[in-house]
């Protein structure tokens, strides 16, 4: 069997952060009734986590919760492994009205890391980066330059956007210009 | 003559000496000068020349309110014409030139027409004259006044520096950093609030250190210093200089202009940065600007404002003459001449134009040995391209010359307008206050935000506190304002008090002298850097422009790259004077941003070159571009148009690649259709509702071709529609319709069907799609999978998940080509895997890639229409012969009322037919078929159109598509299609299926 490539195969780039393509995420688009039982045992068996609140991400391990609307959550889990957790899915919520669909290779995932990450997608995306506005545990699906992302905090200097993998070139480019040396802003301190 | 003076220029590093040249010139300033004071240093009263009349002109001001001095900046990549040279940091290896001279700044052709035909160039002039006759406008007129006309030229090379964006919340946004600015971000900063001050120079304090004052106690420069520091502690306070507010914009949205190393351009870094600020509330600290007098020679270089000849001795030791007469309506303008004759420079006299005299401040003047004359003014200047001297007369009189007064520099002051230009950017309201004779804002009409409460707050002089008291009393009351309005509790500690000289009463003045004649009239400019002059607007209300709005058009009064800053209100002062009516009846023009103009760069940011545009790609697009693929957009996609080899044409790559998908085979990269899951009990309910075609009959397992119209009927998408199992179907779209059907099905999902249980998932860019068409595609299938994919085990419109080269795959037996065909669905991480194993292994057939053009052929061959081709937002089903693919048995589909109104119904519309051409050639696309006789307008009558047109290989003839009138009962018929070059093509109207009409070739 040939092996999966993600879509710029880890591409790089060292600039006032670290910019790297993550490699492949196991991702299951799943919509149905969120505050229902079985959605939540669903979730849970998949993922570990438990379904998050609004604009949230619930991270077990390796595998997380985010939400991304009010009937849509985006569960991740290791690459090789999304089959099997659709098929958790799928058995926990047999008989209700639901979607669950992998998606793990219609994206791409991009990691900044660096005491400038907040900077970085302040210069990109319409959201409060600011400390207090965006921590650890928030989410956001929102506009990144002229393409759909979602991105969420890793931890205080690390930040993973996910994007289509179609304009996988296009984002990277984006965060490289972004983290280009001199353009530090200095406004969340 | 001006000068760089001994001591003085509290900006300055004297130690570092800069190198620049104007025109040229090779000239020297020092570190802390902006262009303008080097000019100045330098002597260089003459800087430009005016819009219209070619007139020389010099600095006026020292701020962002400059109308005269603008510079084409820079070379090649970073040439930029209309820099301010007053706004503008000099820095090392700096050149520029002088904009709208010919041949030279010195001595200009324009200035000499002007002096022969100046009395032919009054407001209107182009309007009137050169309206008749008609032709000579484009021919004659329009081509000499474009070569007279015009500011700086445009750059001819692309700009090669970089430019971002940045967003950034805050509570209180505090636009100005002066004083008022300063105290109102501490009064809000000590309050809790985020606060984000912008300055757009690059100092702090404004006017206050030039102006002096105290505050509480010590003076204003060291308030100013201290603090600055206080803020700089202040974790919740960020300060910005060199940062413009540009604009401010609905729901507290603010556009911050930072100009990051436009002072430095060597360093790395963005050259500007755009800030998209959200605010809780504004302040509007942007303080107020001096307004010139109007009298006759008011532009010649070396008439200032008085405030500006201020800054140039104080913050950059520079002076602008050695003799100085100062004019002016109020007391302000004393402290230039206290300041001057303090550096030991001659000011001959003061005219002040109010009888009753100066307060306080004209006392010290005249204890200093100045001579003061009062109710007196400025008939006119004497000197061409430098001051010489003025000519002194009564304010009260006609201009009669009482004495000349030999001088180089003239400092004038008409009073001070606040800047009220964000204030008013949203709606804001302005009041007239008769006591100070300018506009301020009217606090009780502020700009309202969603909940319709007050999102802006002026403070200072920007609020009409013009007194250093006044300043700090009000900002500090705005900096609590604003914090208690964004949920934080001010502290009770007390405001600093200012404290400076007691000023008289400034007495408006807005011609010198009042019953100026029209030769004096004709030579007092209101808009220097349009020409604009108290006879044109005096001209324009006499011929009935009495709206503000009208007039400014008429006259071009602040309508140049100033908009009008030193202009607008004395223009409106004169015009409601000529129309006998007070000034707020007049009102302002209106207020738009950005406050000075803004790079373009800045606007686009990151957006140029290779980000200037998002492209999307497909999992095998490195492979394509490898492999000589000639790309072509779709949408935002790049997809393969053909793939010629070397020497080869476009044309013949696709003939050859159509030769051989049709001998043998070829592959497509498809990744791009749109793939939308639908999912749920009532999906089939859904897609019965979205398609024309009965979908809830298709048997798990099968493929269905179907069509999507608006609720207008008309066609708008169309593809193949998988059902995969009793709940869950897989939607097919266009390349370009895979979004918008997504948020269509959405949307009346949402809105009207909400109680539907149906969930929607756009799984486009999860699988990479492979066409792999032609009489040997089965046998390079079979050659990767151990799958049976037989005649038997997946029949035409079927499909069946499969295992190619490790890699599970879904395979659709489905044709667009009109061979065997199938299409793989792979995950998208695979997919050039999976193309390149295809490619491997199709050797022996002499596989190739085909692109875009080859497909549109070999459809057009089979009569399969195309979304965009044959359908244009005006088409539906029933026009192209597809009323097969519209069910009888549903009571309901969108579109189908739509489909039954008259015009539809009719029977004239025209239909969907092949065209053969009678020569074998080419029609043109678009084209029209003519009929006998001309319409109204008398343009020849039209009976039917070609939507779709090619060279077919195959056929080895010219075939097309296209609507005519009763096309499919006329076939045989031979139509005219007349084309550009006057010639007539003839086409048969045919049967559209020109290849295979029975299918056999796609059903073996």
């Amino acid at each position: 069997m040939s092996e999966p490539v993600s879509a710029l195969n880890g591409a790089s780039f060292d600039g006032t952060v670290a910019v790297r393509e993550a490699g492949l995420q196991g991702m299951i688009t799943l919509r149905g009734d969120l505050s229902s039982a079985k959605m939540k045992k669903a979730v849970k068996n998949a993922t570990g986590a438990a379904i998050p609140g609004t604009r949230e991400i619930a991270v077990s391990r390796e595998s997380a919760a985010a939400w991304m609307s009010p009937d849509e959550l985006l569960l991740m889990v290791p690459y090789d492994t999304a089959a099997e957790a659709l098929g958790k899915i799928d058995a926990a919520l047999k008989g209700e009205h639901y979607l669950a669909v992998n998606v793990s290779d219609a994206r791409a995932v991009f990691e900044i890391a660096g005491a400038g990450v907040r900077e970085v997608i302040a210069k990109l995306c319409p959201v409060d980066m600011a400390p207090g506005a965006f921590e650890p545990g928030t989410i956001r699906r929102t506009r990144m330059a002229q393409v759909a992302a979602a991105f969420w905090m890793v931890d205080a200097e690390t930040v993973r956007v996910v994007c289509f993998r179609s304009v996988a070139g296009y984002v990277f480019g984006l965060l490289c210009d972004a983290a280009e040396p001199g353009g530090e802003v200095g406004f969340f301190v | 003559m001006s000068t760089r003076l001994a001591q003085g220029g509290r900006l300055l590093n004297k130690d570092r000496t800069l190198k620049f040249t104007f025109n040229g010139k090779h000239l020297k300033g020092v570190e802390g000068d902006t262009l303008a004071s080097a000019l100045l240093a330098n002597d260089q009263m003459l800087v430009g020349r005016s819009f219209k009349y070619h007139r020389p002109r010099g600095i006026v001001a020292s701020g962002a309110e400059e109308p005269n001095a603008l510079v084409g900046l820079g070379k090649g990549a970073r040439f930029e014409p209309n820099q301010r040279v007053t706004t503008t940091e000099l820095f090392d290896g700096l050149t520029c030139e002088s904009q709208n001279h010919w041949p030279s700044l010195e001595f200009d052709v324009g200035e000499v027409n002007s002096k022969l035909f100046a009395r032919f160039l009054p407001a209107g002039f182009y309007y009137k004259t050169f309206i008749h006759p008609r032709p000579f406008w484009k021919h004659l007129y329009e081509p000499f006044i474009r070569q007279s006309a015009g500011l700086g030229k445009p750059p001819r090379r692309g700009d090669e520096d970089s430019y971002e964006h940045f967003y950034a919340f805050v509570d209180v946004l505090v636009i100005g950093g002066g004083v008022a600015g300063l105290q109102a971000a501490k009064a809000a900063g000590e309050a809790g609030a985020r606060v984000l001050v912008m300055e757009q120079t690059a100092h702090w304090g404004g006017r206050a250190p030039v102006d002096g004052g105290e505050v509480d106690g010590q003076p204003v420069d060291k308030f100013v210093d201290e603090i600055v520091a206080a803020l700089e502690e202040m974790p919740n306070v960020t300060l910005r200089n060199r940062m413009m507010g540009a604009g401010v914009y609905d729901h507290g949205y603010v556009l911050g202009y930072e100009r990051v190393t436009d002072h430095q351009p060597e360093a790395k870094g963005p050259r500007h940065r755009l800030w998209r600020i959200r605010a809780g509330q504004v302040i509007t600290a942007t303080g107020a600007i001096e307004r010139p007098i109007s009298f006759a020679g008011n532009d010649i270089p070396g008439v200032m404002l008085a405030s500006a000849v201020r800054d140039y001795a104080v913050d950059y030791g520079v002076s602008v003459g050695d003799r100085t007469v100062v004019v002016t309506n109020n007391d302000d303008a004393y402290r230039t001449a206290i300041t001057l004759k303090k550096l030991g420079l001659e000011v001959p006299v003061i005219l002040d134009a109010r009888a009753s005299g100066g307060g306080r401040l004209a006392e010290e003047a005249r204890q200093m040995g100045i001579r003061i004359e009062t109710g007196k003014g400025i008939a006119k200047v004497k000197g061409g391209k430098r001051v010489e001297g003025v000519a002194i007369c009564a304010q009260a009189g006609e201009g009669a010359v009482l004495e000349e007064i030999k001088c180089d520099a003239v400092a004038m002051s008409g009073g001070w307008s606040p800047v009220v230009h964000l204030w008013s950017h949203c709606g804001g309201k302005l009041i007239w206050d008769e006591a100070q004779a300018h506009f301020r804002p009217d606090v009780d009409k502020a700009p309202t935000g969603d909940a319709g409460e007050a999102f802006v707050i002026p403070a200072g002089a920007a609020n009409g506190a013009l007194d250093l008291a006044g300043v700090l009393a009000d900002a500090d009351a705005a900096g609590r304002a604003a914090a208690k309005a964004t949920g934080h509790s001010p502290k009770s500690a007390a405001a600093p008090v200012g404290k400076a000289v007691e000023e008289a009463a400034i007495e408006p003045i807005w011609l010198m002298p009042q019953g100026a004649k029209v030769q004096l009239r004709m030579k007092a400019w209101l808009d220097y850097q349009n020409d604009v002059k108290v006879s044109d607007i005096q001209l324009a209300a006499r011929e009935g422009y009495e709206s503000v709005e009208h007039a400014k058009r008429y006259t071009t009064l602040g309508m140049a790259t100033d908009q009008g800053k030193l202009s607008n209100i004395n223009g409106l002062a004169i015009l409601s004077d000529a129309l006998g009516q007070p000034i707020p009846q007049t009102g302002t023009t209106t207020f738009r941003p950005p406050y000075t103009p803004i790079s373009m760069s800045a606007i686009a940011g990151e957006a140029k070159g290779p980000l200037f545009q998002p492209l999307r790609k497909t999992p095998m697009y490195d492979w394509h571009a490898d492999n000589g693929a000639d790309f072509e957009p779709v949408g935002q996609w790049r997809r393969a148009y053909c793939y010629p080899k070397r020497g080869e044409s476009r044309h013949g790559a696709v003939n050859r690649e159509i030769k051989q998908v049709r001998d043998s085979l070829g592959l497509l990269d498809a990744s791009t259709l749109g793939k939308l899951i639908v999912k749920g009990p009532d999906a089939g309910k859904f897609l019965d509702m979205l398609y024309t075609n009965m979908m809830s009959t298709l048997k798990p397992g099968r493929c269905r071709y179907g069509l999507m119209c608006n609720e207008n009927g008309f066609l708008m998408d169309d593809g193949v529609v998988v059902r995969l199992d009793e709940d869950t179907f897989l939607c097919h779209t266009t390349t370009g319709g895979a979004e918008a059907i997504h948020g269509h099905m959405e949307e009346w999902l949402q809105t009207e069907w909400w109680d539907w249980k149906v969930y929607v998932a756009n799984v486009t860019e999860q699988y990479a799609q492979i066409g792999v068409a032609g009489p040997n595609s089965r046998k390079v299938l079979e050659k990767l999978t151990d799958d049976d994919i037989g005649p038997e085990a997946l029949t035409f419109m079927g499909f069946k998940d499969i295992t190619i080269a490790g890699v599970p795959v879904r395979c659709y037996r489905i044709s667009f080509a009109g061979e065997l065909s199938f299409e793989l669905a792979i995950p998208a991480s695979n997919g050039r895997a999976v193309w390149e194993r295809l490619i491997e292994a199709g050797a022996e057939f002499g596989v190739t890639p085909y692109g875009t053009e080859a497909m549109h052929v070999m459809r057009a061959e089979k009569g399969f229409i195309m979304i965009g081709d044959e359908t244009d937002g005006t088409v539906i089903p029933q026009d192209l012969g597809l009323g097969w693919a519209i069910s009888k048995k549903k009571d309901d589909y969108i579109g189908k009322r739509a489909q039954e109104r008259k015009h539809m119904a009719d029977p004239k519309r025209w239909q969907l037919v092949g065209l053969e051409t009678v020569d074998g050639g080419v029609l043109p696309d678009g084209a029209y078929a003519t009929a006998e006789g001309t319409n109204a307008n008398g343009q020849r009558k039209t009976q039917g159109r070609v939507t779709s047109t090619y060279y077919s290989p195959t056929l080895k003839r010219g075939i097309a598509m296209g609507l005519v009138l009763n096309g499919p009962d006329r076939m045989g018929e031979v139509l005219e299609f007349p084309k550009v070059d006057g010639t007539v093509m003839k086409a048969k109207i045919v049967d559209p299926v020109f290849y295979d009409k029975d299918g056999e070739k796609q059903n073996v």
